[in-house]
Protein backbone atom coordinates (compact mmCIF):
# COMPACT_ATOMS: atom_id res chain seq x y z
CA UNK A 1 0.00 0.00 0.00
CA UNK A 2 1.51 3.35 -0.92
CA UNK A 3 1.74 5.89 2.16
CA UNK A 4 -0.50 8.03 3.27
CA UNK A 5 -1.34 9.75 6.42
CA UNK A 6 -5.35 10.72 7.36
CA UNK A 7 -5.37 12.98 10.42
CA UNK A 8 -8.53 13.45 11.64
CA UNK A 9 -9.21 15.84 14.37
CA UNK A 10 -12.14 18.45 15.32
CA UNK A 11 -10.06 21.89 16.43
CA UNK A 12 -7.56 23.65 14.23
CA UNK A 13 -4.56 23.05 16.86
CA UNK A 14 -5.27 19.67 17.83
CA UNK A 15 -3.28 18.27 14.76
CA UNK A 16 -0.52 20.97 16.20
CA UNK A 17 -0.37 20.24 19.88
CA UNK A 18 -0.97 16.86 19.75
CA UNK A 19 1.04 15.48 16.69
CA UNK A 20 2.20 18.13 15.22
CA UNK A 21 6.15 16.48 15.20
CA UNK A 22 4.52 13.28 14.35
CA UNK A 23 2.69 14.75 10.97
CA UNK A 24 6.53 16.60 10.27
CA UNK A 25 8.22 13.66 10.15
CA UNK A 26 5.82 11.73 8.16
CA UNK A 27 5.76 15.43 5.49
CA UNK A 28 9.71 15.64 5.86
CA UNK A 29 10.17 12.05 4.81
CA UNK A 30 8.08 12.75 1.66
CA UNK A 31 5.05 10.75 2.52
CA UNK A 32 1.75 13.20 2.10
CA UNK A 33 -0.56 13.69 4.78
CA UNK A 34 -4.10 15.03 4.60
CA UNK A 35 -5.96 16.60 7.59
CA UNK A 36 -9.60 16.26 7.72
CA UNK A 37 -10.22 18.90 10.35
CA UNK A 38 -13.62 18.89 12.06
CA UNK A 39 -14.82 22.59 12.99
CA UNK A 40 -13.38 26.03 13.01
CA UNK A 41 -12.81 25.69 16.71
CA UNK A 42 -16.05 28.56 17.13
CA UNK A 43 -16.07 27.74 21.06
CA UNK A 44 -12.67 28.43 21.97
CA UNK A 45 -12.01 30.65 24.96
CA UNK A 46 -8.72 31.87 24.11
CA UNK A 47 -8.93 34.86 22.35
CA UNK A 48 -5.35 35.57 22.46
CA UNK A 49 -2.90 37.75 25.06
CA UNK A 50 -3.48 40.65 24.44
CA UNK A 51 -6.72 40.11 23.25
CA UNK A 52 -7.20 40.30 19.28
CA UNK A 53 -10.28 38.39 18.57
CA UNK A 54 -13.93 38.28 19.77
CA UNK A 55 -16.22 34.92 19.67
CA UNK A 56 -17.56 36.10 16.12
CA UNK A 57 -14.08 36.55 14.55
CA UNK A 58 -12.60 33.86 16.18
CA UNK A 59 -13.46 31.61 13.55
CA UNK A 60 -12.20 33.94 10.33
CA UNK A 61 -8.95 34.26 12.58
CA UNK A 62 -8.18 30.87 13.21
CA UNK A 63 -9.29 29.32 9.92
CA UNK A 64 -5.98 31.57 8.61
CA UNK A 65 -4.04 30.56 11.66
CA UNK A 66 -5.22 26.57 10.69
CA UNK A 67 -3.71 27.24 6.66
CA UNK A 68 -0.50 28.75 8.03
CA UNK A 69 0.03 25.84 10.65
CA UNK A 70 -0.71 23.41 7.88
CA UNK A 71 1.64 25.11 5.86
CA UNK A 72 4.57 25.03 8.28
CA UNK A 73 3.61 21.17 9.11
CA UNK A 74 3.90 20.20 5.37
CA UNK A 75 0.11 19.07 5.27
CA UNK A 76 -0.68 18.97 1.85
CA UNK A 77 -4.44 19.01 1.80
CA UNK A 78 -6.78 20.03 4.47
CA UNK A 79 -10.52 18.76 4.32
CA UNK A 80 -13.23 21.01 6.03
CA UNK A 81 -16.07 19.02 7.81
CA UNK A 82 -17.77 22.29 8.53
CA UNK A 83 -19.33 21.01 11.91
CA UNK A 84 -19.64 23.47 14.91
CA UNK A 85 -16.92 23.48 17.90
CA UNK A 86 -19.05 21.92 20.54
CA UNK A 87 -21.36 19.84 18.80
CA UNK A 88 -20.03 16.83 17.13
CA UNK A 89 -21.34 14.41 19.61
CA UNK A 90 -24.71 15.71 19.12
CA UNK A 91 -24.95 15.28 15.16
CA UNK A 92 -25.99 11.87 13.78
CA UNK A 93 -23.08 9.53 13.85
CA UNK A 94 -24.38 7.50 11.05
CA UNK A 95 -24.16 10.38 9.04
CA UNK A 96 -20.62 11.61 10.11
CA UNK A 97 -19.62 8.21 9.76
CA UNK A 98 -20.41 7.64 6.02
CA UNK A 99 -18.92 11.24 5.52
CA UNK A 100 -15.43 10.06 6.94
CA UNK A 101 -16.14 6.55 4.77
CA UNK A 102 -16.32 8.46 2.08
CA UNK A 103 -12.82 10.08 2.19
CA UNK A 104 -10.88 7.22 3.44
CA UNK A 105 -12.04 5.92 0.59
CA UNK A 106 -11.03 8.30 -1.80
CA UNK A 107 -7.79 9.26 0.12
CA UNK A 108 -6.96 5.39 0.77
CA UNK A 109 -4.62 6.29 3.97
CA UNK A 110 -2.18 3.45 5.18
CA UNK A 111 -2.34 5.17 8.57
CA UNK A 112 -5.41 7.07 10.31
CA UNK A 113 -4.55 9.71 13.07
CA UNK A 114 -7.10 10.47 15.70
CA UNK A 115 -8.18 10.88 18.94
CA UNK A 116 -8.86 7.61 21.50
CA UNK A 117 -12.40 7.37 21.89
CA UNK A 118 -13.24 7.67 25.46
CA UNK A 119 -9.58 9.08 26.42
CA UNK A 120 -9.72 12.02 24.81
CA UNK A 121 -11.01 14.82 27.29
CA UNK A 122 -12.85 17.10 24.77
CA UNK A 123 -16.18 15.39 23.77
CA UNK A 124 -15.23 16.83 20.58
CA UNK A 125 -12.43 14.69 20.37
CA UNK A 126 -13.89 11.48 21.86
CA UNK A 127 -16.96 12.17 19.13
CA UNK A 128 -15.12 12.67 15.92
CA UNK A 129 -12.26 10.10 17.09
CA UNK A 130 -15.39 7.55 17.31
CA UNK A 131 -16.98 7.86 14.46
CA UNK A 132 -13.93 7.75 12.70
CA UNK A 133 -12.82 4.24 13.86
CA UNK A 134 -16.13 3.33 12.88
CA UNK A 135 -15.93 4.23 9.21
CA UNK A 136 -12.60 2.35 9.42
CA UNK A 137 -13.98 -0.23 11.19
CA UNK A 138 -16.42 -0.55 8.00
CA UNK A 139 -13.62 -1.43 5.79
CA UNK A 140 -12.44 -5.83 5.47
CA UNK A 141 -9.32 -5.78 8.12
CA UNK A 142 -7.36 -6.33 4.83
CA UNK A 143 -8.32 -2.80 3.46
CA UNK A 144 -7.93 -1.54 6.74
CA UNK A 145 -5.53 1.29 7.50
CA UNK A 146 -3.32 1.28 10.47
CA UNK A 147 -4.90 4.06 13.01
CA UNK A 148 -2.73 5.85 15.75
CA UNK A 149 -5.01 6.73 18.64
CA UNK A 150 -3.95 9.97 20.39
CA UNK A 151 -5.09 9.45 23.99
CA UNK A 152 -4.27 12.43 27.29
CA UNK A 153 -7.41 12.04 29.74
CA UNK A 154 -5.44 11.78 33.10
CA UNK A 155 -6.30 7.93 34.08
CA UNK A 156 -5.53 6.51 30.28
CA UNK A 157 -2.19 5.24 31.07
CA UNK A 158 -4.32 3.34 33.92
CA UNK A 159 -6.94 2.62 30.97
CA UNK A 160 -4.89 1.82 28.01
CA UNK A 161 -1.42 0.23 29.65
CA UNK A 162 1.44 1.86 28.18
CA UNK A 163 1.70 3.92 24.07
CA UNK A 164 2.54 1.26 21.96
CA UNK A 165 4.34 4.08 19.69
CA UNK A 166 6.69 6.80 21.56
CA UNK A 167 7.76 8.98 19.16
CA UNK A 168 10.99 11.24 19.55
CA UNK A 169 10.18 14.56 17.81
CA UNK A 170 13.10 16.61 18.81
CA UNK A 171 14.57 16.60 15.13
CA UNK A 172 11.17 18.29 14.01
CA UNK A 173 11.05 20.31 17.39
CA UNK A 174 11.10 23.90 15.49
CA UNK A 175 8.67 23.32 12.85
CA UNK A 176 6.43 22.27 15.44
CA UNK A 177 7.04 25.05 17.72
CA UNK A 178 6.36 27.80 14.30
CA UNK A 179 3.20 25.86 13.95
CA UNK A 180 2.07 26.27 17.41
CA UNK A 181 3.15 29.99 16.68
CA UNK A 182 0.95 29.62 13.96
CA UNK A 183 -2.37 28.91 16.23
CA UNK A 184 -1.44 32.70 17.63
CA UNK A 185 -5.13 33.55 19.08
CA UNK A 186 -4.80 29.84 20.97
CA UNK A 187 -0.86 29.71 22.12
CA UNK A 188 0.00 32.79 23.08
CA UNK A 189 -0.58 31.90 26.35
CA UNK A 190 1.26 29.09 26.75
CA UNK A 191 4.25 30.83 24.69
CA UNK A 192 6.10 31.76 27.84
CA UNK A 193 5.71 28.53 29.58
CA UNK A 194 6.85 26.64 26.68
CA UNK A 195 10.03 29.53 26.15
CA UNK A 196 10.82 28.81 30.27
CA UNK A 197 10.74 24.77 29.69
CA UNK A 198 8.02 24.19 31.74
CA UNK A 199 6.87 21.33 28.72
CA UNK A 200 10.71 20.25 29.06
CA UNK A 201 9.61 17.84 32.14
CA UNK A 202 6.81 15.19 31.56
CA UNK A 203 3.16 16.11 31.01
CA UNK A 204 1.30 15.28 34.50
CA UNK A 205 -1.39 13.49 32.39
CA UNK A 206 0.60 10.96 30.50
CA UNK A 207 4.35 10.77 31.31
CA UNK A 208 5.16 9.95 27.71
CA UNK A 209 4.06 13.04 25.89
CA UNK A 210 6.57 16.23 26.11
CA UNK A 211 5.57 19.45 24.04
CA UNK A 212 8.62 19.46 21.99
CA UNK A 213 10.24 16.24 22.43
CA UNK A 214 7.83 13.19 22.49
CA UNK A 215 4.02 12.28 21.09
CA UNK A 216 2.72 8.63 21.87
CA UNK A 217 0.21 6.87 20.31
CA UNK A 218 -1.73 3.91 21.07
CA UNK A 219 -2.68 1.38 18.12
CA UNK A 220 -6.21 1.20 17.92
CA UNK A 221 -7.10 -2.60 18.05
CA UNK A 222 -10.55 -3.65 15.96
CA UNK A 223 -12.49 -6.23 17.35
CA UNK B 1 -12.85 44.41 21.88
CA UNK B 2 -12.19 47.51 23.82
CA UNK B 3 -12.33 47.70 28.02
CA UNK B 4 -15.95 48.10 28.41
CA UNK B 5 -17.72 51.91 28.58
CA UNK B 6 -20.80 51.84 30.33
CA UNK B 7 -22.59 54.80 28.68
CA UNK B 8 -21.64 53.38 25.06
CA UNK B 9 -22.95 50.23 25.98
CA UNK B 10 -26.53 51.22 27.63
CA UNK B 11 -26.99 53.42 24.16
CA UNK B 12 -26.29 50.59 22.18
CA UNK B 13 -29.00 48.52 24.13
CA UNK B 14 -31.33 51.27 23.11
CA UNK B 15 -31.08 50.94 19.99
CA UNK B 16 -32.30 47.15 19.77
CA UNK B 17 -35.08 48.06 22.18
CA UNK B 18 -38.47 46.56 21.24
CA UNK B 19 -37.37 44.41 17.87
CA UNK B 20 -37.06 41.42 17.26
CA UNK B 21 -33.04 40.56 18.70
CA UNK B 22 -30.95 37.68 17.51
CA UNK B 23 -29.00 36.53 21.58
CA UNK B 24 -26.03 34.44 21.41
CA UNK B 25 -25.45 34.42 25.32
CA UNK B 26 -22.79 31.91 26.85
CA UNK B 27 -21.02 31.29 30.06
CA UNK B 28 -17.77 28.77 30.30
CA UNK B 29 -15.12 27.72 32.27
CA UNK B 30 -13.46 25.76 29.46
CA UNK B 31 -13.87 22.02 28.34
CA UNK B 32 -10.35 21.31 29.91
CA UNK B 33 -11.56 23.35 33.36
CA UNK B 34 -11.60 19.49 35.30
CA UNK B 35 -8.63 17.62 33.20
CA UNK B 36 -6.20 20.54 34.22
CA UNK B 37 -7.61 20.73 37.68
CA UNK B 38 -8.58 24.57 37.41
CA UNK B 39 -12.08 23.13 38.94
CA UNK B 40 -13.92 20.38 40.16
CA UNK B 41 -16.56 20.94 37.83
CA UNK B 42 -16.67 21.63 33.91
CA UNK B 43 -19.41 24.01 33.32
CA UNK B 44 -20.68 25.76 29.95
CA UNK B 45 -24.10 26.73 28.22
CA UNK B 46 -24.27 28.72 25.12
CA UNK B 47 -27.75 30.10 23.39
CA UNK B 48 -27.25 30.54 19.53
CA UNK B 49 -29.37 32.94 17.72
CA UNK B 50 -32.70 33.19 20.38
CA UNK B 51 -34.95 35.31 19.00
CA UNK B 52 -35.94 37.53 21.54
CA UNK B 53 -37.62 40.90 22.32
CA UNK B 54 -36.82 43.14 24.98
CA UNK B 55 -38.85 46.27 26.26
CA UNK B 56 -36.46 46.89 28.65
CA UNK B 57 -32.39 46.79 28.91
CA UNK B 58 -30.01 48.04 31.49
CA UNK B 59 -26.18 47.79 32.29
CA UNK B 60 -24.89 48.04 35.53
CA UNK B 61 -22.12 47.59 37.72
CA UNK B 62 -18.76 49.49 38.63
CA UNK B 63 -16.81 47.08 36.39
CA UNK B 64 -16.85 43.85 35.72
CA UNK B 65 -20.42 44.88 34.59
CA UNK B 66 -23.98 43.02 34.68
CA UNK B 67 -26.78 43.38 32.22
CA UNK B 68 -30.25 42.40 32.52
CA UNK B 69 -32.64 42.28 29.57
CA UNK B 70 -36.44 42.75 30.41
CA UNK B 71 -38.92 40.52 28.17
CA UNK B 72 -42.34 40.54 28.65
CA UNK B 73 -42.64 36.59 30.10
CA UNK B 74 -38.95 36.70 31.14
CA UNK B 75 -35.58 37.75 31.45
CA UNK B 76 -31.80 37.71 29.76
CA UNK B 77 -29.00 38.05 31.86
CA UNK B 78 -25.00 38.19 32.15
CA UNK B 79 -22.54 38.90 34.67
CA UNK B 80 -18.77 40.06 34.65
CA UNK B 81 -18.67 41.41 31.37
CA UNK B 82 -15.46 43.18 30.86
CA UNK B 83 -15.56 44.27 27.34
CA UNK B 84 -17.33 45.60 24.39
CA UNK B 85 -17.31 46.02 20.51
CA UNK B 86 -19.92 47.39 18.32
CA UNK B 87 -18.49 45.16 15.01
CA UNK B 88 -18.93 46.45 10.92
CA UNK B 89 -22.37 44.78 11.03
CA UNK B 90 -23.59 46.64 13.86
CA UNK B 91 -23.75 43.74 16.58
CA UNK B 92 -23.46 44.81 20.03
CA UNK B 93 -20.45 42.32 21.37
CA UNK B 94 -20.25 42.30 24.97
CA UNK B 95 -17.72 39.87 27.14
CA UNK B 96 -16.24 39.04 30.17
CA UNK B 97 -12.78 38.08 29.85
CA UNK B 98 -10.35 36.45 32.30
CA UNK B 99 -6.31 38.35 33.02
CA UNK B 100 -5.48 35.33 30.36
CA UNK B 101 -7.38 37.12 27.83
CA UNK B 102 -9.79 33.54 27.97
CA UNK B 103 -13.69 34.20 27.40
CA UNK B 104 -16.18 33.11 30.42
CA UNK B 105 -19.14 35.05 29.56
CA UNK B 106 -20.29 36.76 26.08
CA UNK B 107 -23.79 38.57 25.41
CA UNK B 108 -24.24 39.55 21.84
CA UNK B 109 -27.09 41.06 20.29
CA UNK B 110 -28.00 41.40 16.68
CA UNK B 111 -30.53 42.50 13.92
CA UNK B 112 -29.70 39.45 11.99
CA UNK B 113 -28.98 35.90 12.59
CA UNK B 114 -25.28 34.74 13.55
CA UNK B 115 -23.06 32.89 11.72
CA UNK B 116 -23.36 29.03 12.37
Amino acid sequence: MKEHVLVVFPHPDDETFGCGGTIAQFTKSGVPVTYVCGTLGQMGRNMGKPLFANRESLPIIREVELEIACQALGIQRLIQLGLRDKTIEFEDPELLTDKLEQIILEVKPSLVLTHYPGHAVHPDHNALGDVTIRAVSRLSPQERPTVYAHAFARDCQDQLGKPDIINDITDVAEIKLAAIRAHRSQSQVILPRLSNGQFKNPSSKNSYNHMLTRESFWIYRFL
Amino acid sequence: MNPLNKSIVQTELDRFLNREVYLHLETTNGAYAVHRQESNMTVGAYIRNGLIRFGRGIITGAGPYRVGLKMEIGWVYAEGLTDYEIDPEGRLLLAGHDQEGRLAVALELSLSPFEL
